[in-house]
């Protein structure tokens, strides 16, 4: 809420406090400041002149020359733009005077020449100074009105006070008290130790007995209201300066006088209120749900189609108000109305919350009952608007009906407040006069209890209502900068991750190593994208996306990345490495989707930077397949097997799953050529996909005694028919049960020259040794004999 | 003997004479070899007579050791010029660069991420983690924010359903680990957070760390313990300021924010700190007495602190980034800053 420094001044004794006290201690107890913003500008050296002649420029039909009496010996001259007329007092900036310019920044005015006429100041306007308030609003668009009797020559801020601030408050939604001037006067008085001031506030003189029945249908979301019959009003009264003025520092237009007095009213109390034609209504008050599908057309001139879970202000034949929200506009306050009837009302905070909202409606009102009206505020406030309205536009009260609908509703209970929860919460004593001190300023009632006090907190703090309530108050106006910051010891809680589990940093690092960025993409991804790489995927939408780029939650975190790489290929980047570690989304039966965690990553471009001793060349099935199994090979005690992928978004020939168990635990390869197409790449990408928590089991590394006895290599070539695998190759020597082999490697495959067609050439390295004896030559002929007739036996291998 | 001392003086021309390795050998071969100079004057010592013999034999034995040793020496001087000529024959530009498998690096989101959890589990926390895609309950009910509470107006959701949600702070993690694990606890939760929300100064899609400590007498002032030390330890200054103010949270009471002293002017008050010398990082506060109720933690014998703060507002304040869209662009080249 916007207020006036001033306005507060006159609620709460702030002698000797500079504004920047205030400002700080409002920010320190929890009130935010978003802003303080001067009612005027920060302008130097505008004095009151009269003009004196008013002639035409030479030179332009839109400028006139003026001579000025300033006060001074002799009369200044001015060209203007302004339309003025002769004998008419104006503010001057002088020669030397500061002005704010649009951003605010102030610029000197000095003695110029416009079309050749020598001009020795300039006239000013609201906008010029950058005034707000009821001089403002009565300017308007032209030159600042001066009052006739201010001397000539005089400063313009010894005519106007100016020297109001206004403090722009952001208080938390639990603090519905401070949303009044009152309210922030009294908190000001808790915070600062001081006296708030106490204005009595008058019942209106009766003067006609008319009452208007009042029925409350829903007494959980009304639980009282009030009303009152003024007869006889002239709303074409004006609004006096002062209350325009504080309307105008709260952001508040003045839009005739009983608004204002009721929007005055809501400032300064904290209640808000609503006046209707009398002559309008029918019959009496109702205050009840809406039926399904009634329309009430609103003061903004929209009409809405009410809800039954919504509460109207009605009369015994029509809805006339969105209770708490805004006024109807049939019944509203106009030129003509002669009578009003004046509502204070209290509706249950719980029950009105978030209702303005679904009518896309968010009214200073709806603010203020949402977070809580105090429920004692109703006939005051009452009482107070119809003294002002009174005052302003004449006319005559009738009695107040004030109906309570729940009786209860004024009691508070009592908190049970033992001693040692300041202790237990803060970590610091607080004395017992202190604690007392700060409650009684924040108007609780106390009384000595078991251990503590019963506190009984005041009716308008809806969030005082358990103990810890109590102690976040005696810590806020005790301070939280008076709190030590202590770091004690504590036990250790040691949780470091089994040896036996493999790390995400340890992937990502390896990674990283190997020449990958990692990239952080977002979670929701464009429908097309996802459709593409994941065709089979029900896709997960939000209901409410930023926008249609952005509204589909990825299920594979390639949908992020290869727009992603895309992106920087086409900023020159030729070679891009990309990984990203992170949830996926896949629809499930029940409950939350499926959200696993897995890491990816796309290449594209050379397998090296450019340098001078290494000839590079573009990056291949087998470099990626290189960086999974580097990943993999964390996964000690997991086997993986490959098998040709099966996957949409994957070139069929160069592209593998990866099975562990059956299971399928990631993917890798080419992207589809006719998906590259569709994505509009430019170069080859190969891709990888993981899933985290299939590939997380670690070996705990156990030592074994080495051979000591030397071992002996053998090379096999092989010729073989092209599509007989490498991993077939393998299982034959796997399976050939011959324990000294040790170990078996490819180091060479080759088709082409001297390789008949459909054959390729393998080569490769056989490791043989035993653990108790040095192998004999002839042993070895033995074993190569057996694993050459297996080889042909069972798939076809020839020695070349 | 005449005849040995030319012999000798014969050799040594030679040896000098010889400049690889090679010729030496030759040299060696025709005086020191089986058929050699010397040794044929030591074959003919027989056709002498015996009482000559011995007085020969010594002669030519010392001609062939002043041969052998000058031999050697000869030798080690034409190895040492070999090496020589080698080690200049294969001496290299050093500052051409070496060859290199290019690294990347962590995006500097994860950097932070990991220091924060660094720092903190020195301090004795652990890292939990928690879905992205949330229920209603564990983002806001359990949280102690109800249906159309004020607060959660600020919350910007993203929603699926009524009751789905992509989580709009790291809180609900706060929830699952209570709902799993007694106390005592001390545990952050880093992860990305949503809301709909998008321009210069928001992202859709960011990332919070939680945290939370619960124990039989954690009060404010370990709270204020912990944070203090944490943004010491962070920021690497031992007299680094933060501060705390009253706020309202739904599930902490008392709430309160913190600001950290502004890096870029030291507090002194410049254009990103709104002149204040403040920034504001984290919400923070005792846990609501509710929230241990929704979680079956009996608040009678615990209490705890939890807090929550954006780690890309850490990164880009450590880092000097100014644009937070910009960690989400995954420009190759803005990435490789920070290696």
């Amino acid at each position: 809420m916007k207020v006036s420094e001033k306005w507060l001044r006159e609620w709460v004794n702030l002698d000797g406090k500079t504004s920047e006290e205030i400002e700080h201690q409002l920010i320190m107890s929890g009130t935010e400041l978003d802003g303080v913003d001067p009612v005027a500008s920060a302008f130097t050296y505008v004095v009151i002149g009269k003009i004196k002649s008013v002639e035409q420029h030479p030179d332009a039909d839109r400028l006139t020359v003026c001579q000025v009496d300033v006060g001074a010996d002799e009369l200044i001259q001015i060209v203007t733009n302004a339309s003025v007329v002769q004998d008419q007092k104006v503010p001057v900036a002088m020669i030397g005077a500061n002005l704010p310019d649009e951003q605010g920044k102030p610029f000197k005015i000095k003695k110029s020449k416009l079309r050749g006429v020598l001009s020795q100041g300039m006239f000013c306007g609201a906008d010029t100074l950058g005034l707000s308030g009821s001089v403002a609003e009565k300017s308007g668009e032209g030159l600042l009105i001066i009052p006739d009797d201010a001397p000539l020559g005089a400063d313009l801020r010894d005519i106007y006070d100016m020297s109001d601030v206004v403090l722009d408050l952001d208080s938390t939604p639990n603090r519905a008290d401070l949303l009044s001037v009152s309210g922030i006067a009294r908190e000001l008085g808790v915070i600062m130790q001081t006296a708030v001031t106490q204005w009595p506030i008058e019942e209106a003189e009766v003067s006609h007995d008319r009452l208007f029945p009042v029925k409350i249908c829903c007494d959980d979301l009304c639980q009282r209201y009030a009303g009152r019959i003024i007869q006889n009003v002239n709303t074409q009264a004006q609004t006096p300066d002062w209350m325009v003025d504080k309307l105008a520092s709260s952001g508040i237009r003045s839009l005739g006088p009983v608004v204002d007095v009721t929007n005055f009213v809501m400032l300064e109390l904290g209640q808000p209120m609503h006046g209707f034609d009398f002559d309008k209504l029918e019959g009496g008050i109702e205050v009840r749900r809406a039926i399904e599908g009634e329309k009430l057309a609103l003061l903004d001139g929209k009409e809405v189609t009410l809800r039954a879970d919504t509460m109207v202000i009605a009369d015994e034949s029509k809805a006339l108000a969105l209770a708490g929200i805004m006024g109807g506009e049939k019944s509203a306050v106009g030129d003509l109305t002669t009578n009003i009837y004046l509502e204070s009302a209290f509706f249950t905070p719980n029950k009105i919350m978030g209702k303005a909202r679904t009518y896309g409606l968010h009214t200073d009102s709806s603010h203020r009952f949402e977070r809580g009206v105090s429920p004692d505020l109703q006939v005051t406030a009452l009482e107070r608007a119809t003294n002002l309205i009174v005052s302003i536009c004449g006319g005559s009260a009738g009695p107040i009906t004030d109906v309570i609908a729940n009786a209860s509703l004024q009691n508070k209970s009592t908190i049970e407040f033992k001693r040692y929860k300041i202790k237990r919460h803060l970590g610091v004593e607080v004395d017992d006069a202190r604690v007392v001190d700060i409650l009684q300023r924040l108007e609780c009632k106390l009384e000595d209890g078991e251990d503590g006090w019963k506190v009984t907190p005041p009716i308008f703090r809806f969030d005082l209502a358990t103990p810890e309530d109590l102690v976040e108050e005696i810590a806020r106006i005790f301070g939280y900068e008076n709190i030590p910051a202590v770091l004690r010891p504590m036990q250790p809680l040691i949780a470091l991750p089994s040896e036996e589990q493999v790390r995400e940093s340890i992937l990502q690092n390896i990674l990283v190593e190997r020449g990958y960025q990692e990239a952080i993409t977002y979670s929701f991804v464009p429908s097309e994208v996802e459709s593409l790489l994941a065709p089979e995927q029900e896709q997960i939408k939000l209901s409410n996306p930023i926008s249609e780029e952005l509204s589909i939650m990825r299920s594979t975190l390639w949908s992020g990345l290869i727009p992603a790489l895309d992106k920087n290929v086409k900023r020159q980047q030729s070679r891009v490495r990309l990984f990203e570690s992170g949830l996926t989304f896949v629809k499930s039966d029940a409950g939350l989707p499926e959200q696993r965690k897995k890491m990816a990553g796309v290449i594209t471009g050379a397998l090296y930077t450019e340098q001078w001793n290494e000839t590079s060349r573009d990056v291949d099935f087998y470099d990626i397949k290189g960086d999974v199994e580097a990943l993999l090979a964390e996964a000690s005690a997991q086997t993986f097997t490959f098998q040709k992928a099966d996957h949409n978004s994957l070139h069929p020939g160069q592209s593998a799953s990866i099975l562990c168990e059956g299971k399928e635990v990631g993917v890798f390869g080419a992207l589809h050529p006719s998906l590259e197409k569709k994505l509009n790449l430019d170069q080859t990408v190969f891709v990888f996909e993981l899933d985290l928590d299939l590939i997380s089991k670690k070996k705990l590394p156990v030592n074994s005694a080495l051979s000591p006895y030397p071992s002996v290599r053998r090379d096999l070539a092989l010729m073989i028919k092209q599509e007989v695998s490498y991993a077939q190759i393998d299982k034959v020597l796997k399976n050939s049960k011959i324990d000294a082999l040790v170990e078996n490697f490819v180091f060479d495959v080759y088709e082409g020259e001297n390789v008949e067609s459909g054959q390729k050439s393998i080569a490769l390295g056989l490791i043989f040794q035993d653990f108790s004896r040095t192998l004999e030559e002839q042993e070895i002929s033995t074993y190569i004999e057996k694993i050459v007739s297996a080889l042909k036996q069972q798939i076809g291998a020839v020695l070349r | 003997m005449d005849q040995l001392t030319e012999l000798v003086q014969q050799a040594e021309k030679e040896l000098t004479a010889a400049t690889s390795l090679t010729t030496l050998d030759d040299v060696r071969v025709h005086y020191l070899g089986k058929k050699g100079l010397v040794t044929a004057q030591l074959k003919q010592l027989g056709q002498l007579p015996a009482e000559e013999r011995k007085g020969a034999g010594q002669e030519i034995n010392k001609a062939k050791k002043e041969i052998a040793a000058k031999l050697d020496a000869r030798k080690l001087s034409l190895e040492a010029e070999a090496l020589n000529a080698r080690l200049q024959n294969e001496s290299l530009d050093i500052t051409l660069p070496g060859r290199k498998m290019q690294a990347g690096n962590l995006h500097p989101v994860t950097r932070t991420a990991k220091r924060i959890e660094e720092i903190f589990m020195q301090l004795g926390f652990n890292v939990e983690t928690g879905p992205e895609i949330e229920d209603d309950y564990h983002n806001f009910t359990a949280l102690n924010i109800p249906d159309h509470h004020p607060s959660r107006a600020s919350h910007d959701t993203f929603y699926f359903d009524d009751d789905t949600l992509l989580r709009t702070h790291t809180s609900p993690v706060q929830i699952r680990t209570m709902e799993n694990k007694q106390p005592p606890l001390r545990i952050i939760a880093p992860g990305r957070v949503y809301r709909c929300d998008s321009d210069v100064t928001h992202s859709p899609m960011f990332h919070q760390v939680e945290g939370l400590m619960v124990d039989k007498d954690v009060t404010f002032a370990d709270l204020k313990g912990i944070l203090d030390a944490f943004f010491k330890a962070f920021f690497e200054d031992d007299n680094f300021k933060t501060r705390f103010r009253p706020h309202y949270f739904p599930f902490t009471e008392p709430s309160a924010e913190t600001d950290i002293q502004c890096v870029l002017c030291s507090g002194k008050g410049c254009k990103v700190c709104g002149n204040t010398g403040w920034i504001e990082v984290m919400g923070c506060g005792m846990v609501n007495p509710e929230v241990f109720r929704h979680v079956g933690i009996d608040p009678d014998v615990y209490s705890g602190f939890a807090f929550g703060f954006g780690i890309d507002r850490l990164a880009m304040l450590r880092y000097g980034i100014d644009d937070l869209r910009k960690l989400f662009d995954n420009d190759v080249r803005f990435l490789k800053q920070f290696a």
